[in-house]
């Protein structure tokens, strides 16, 4: 359980390596810190769902990156906002 | 190792070959093709027989060359004809029968 | 030859003809959905939008919770994946992407356009929202605005709610949709007069 305003950072992993998977975290922001933007609900994990295995519910975030955090490109301050399950979430 | 080389091919959000590409933002309509194949995946879902995790799991197994030669509704085409078969909602020797017959 | 390599065309007919054998998706219900799915289109959030910018509690429920809101404007929403509305203020402008595949507000805005599923969309979107949209829309965030790009990865479908413009004191809610376009509510154009 994460709570708004927590600093939260994305795991660096990589189960593509492994073998077909379907993952929905995007790779530029894996191993990136965050903050997290607000709570948006639990859902049954897509990671599951896309082979038609049973899914458990998990807990969706809104987490917003620095630009800075991302790219060494464009306005440092301007920012993403995505959509991270809990799973992929640690503290750092 | 660097994160561009470690992702699977459809995670495109800052990928340096494909920011050059320029974006033809003229409007574009469907075709009977697309609006079929749309209708199509929406009453499987409806009907629970493929949901829209499987859609996109079937579209990012399609390999990178395939992906990129295929328009946007014949990926998703593919990826119904192949959820449909693991799902063992048709088989292949059926498929193969009514590509004939067609 | 691998199966899943047949024409697109062909795969659709072999496909849709043994589904209709087996009782399971008829010619009916294709026909009926097109129909359903082609009458969803940006005119529906356009007057979403609108009536936010004239209604302070539909704009506090379109943000607090954008599937209700829809409802609340008669958009069929049951089954669909929750709509999240981004808003628009002086100080932040939103960019709707979908860097994994084409997530968009469909049962709101309708088909996605073409250019939103691109290669080049997907991954310029995220990286240099700035240059993308002056270069290709010829719309320039001011520096002193922060950027927002917004990836739907997950299970909420995005849609922006666009500043009102200066120049609609007192117009109605039917003018006002008619000046929201497709591009507004993904942000990478501005409402103008």
């Amino acid at each position: 359980m994460f709570v708004a305003g927590e600093t939260v950072r994305v795991k660096d992993s990589w189960p593509e390596a492994a073998g077909p998977v379907h993952i929905r975290t995007p790779h530029y922001v894996r191993g990136v810190v965050g903050e997290v933007v607000r709570f948006l609900g639990d859902y049954p994990n897509p990671e599951d769902l896309a082979f038609a295995r049973p899914a458990e519910r998990r807990g969706l975030y809104h987490v917003r990156f620095r630009r800075g955090a991302l790219w060494p490109e464009g306005r440092a301050e301007d920012d993403v906002l995505i959509e991270i399950f809990e799973h992929w979430l640690e503290r750092p | 190792m660097d994160k561009e080389t470690q992702r699977a091919h459809h995670d495109m959000g800052g990928v340096a070959k494909f920011m050059c590409e320029t974006v033809d933002i003229e409007p574009h309509g469907l075709d009977d093709f697309d609006r079929e194949v749309d209708a199509l995946r929406q009453l499987l879902s409806a009907k629970q027989l493929m949901s829209v995790d499987e859609l996109r799991r079937g579209i990012e197994a399609i390999p990178e060359g395939e992906y990129h030669r295929l328009s946007y509704y014949r990926r998703w085409m593919r990826s119904i004809a192949d959820t449909l078969l693991r799902r063992g909602v048709i088989t292949e020797a059926e498929l193969r029968a009514a590509l004939e017959g067609a | 030859m691998n199966i899943l390599e047949t024409d697109g065309e062909r795969l659709l007919r072999a496909v849709r003809s043994l589904l209709e054998g087996k009782g399971i998706v008829s010619t009916e219900e294709v026909r009926e959905r097109i129909a359903v799915t082609d009458a969803a289109s940006p005119g529906q959030g356009a007057r979403m939008v609108a009536r936010a910018w004239v209604d302070p509690s539909y704009r506090r429920l379109m943000l607090a919770d954008g599937t209700k809101a829809a409802e609340a404007a008669g958009i069929m929403m049951r089954g669909m994946p929750p709509l999240g509305v981004l808003e628009n203020t002086a100080e932040v402008h939103h960019l709707v992407v979908c860097t994994l595949c084409s997530c968009y507000p469909r049962a709101v805005l309708g088909y996605p356009p073409l250019w939103f599923k691109s290669a080049g969309y997907r991954a310029r979107a995220v990286r240099d929202p700035r240059g993308l949209l002056a270069d290709e829309w010829k719309t320039v965030i001011p520096d002193a605005v922060t950027v927002r790009v917004v990836d739907s990865t997950a299970d909420y479908r995005w849609m922006v709610l666009p500043l009102r413009p200066a120049g609609t004191e007192g117009w109605d809610e039917e003018r006002l949709a008619g000046i929201v376009r497709e591009g507004d509510m993904i942000g990478v154009t501005v409402p103008r007069v």
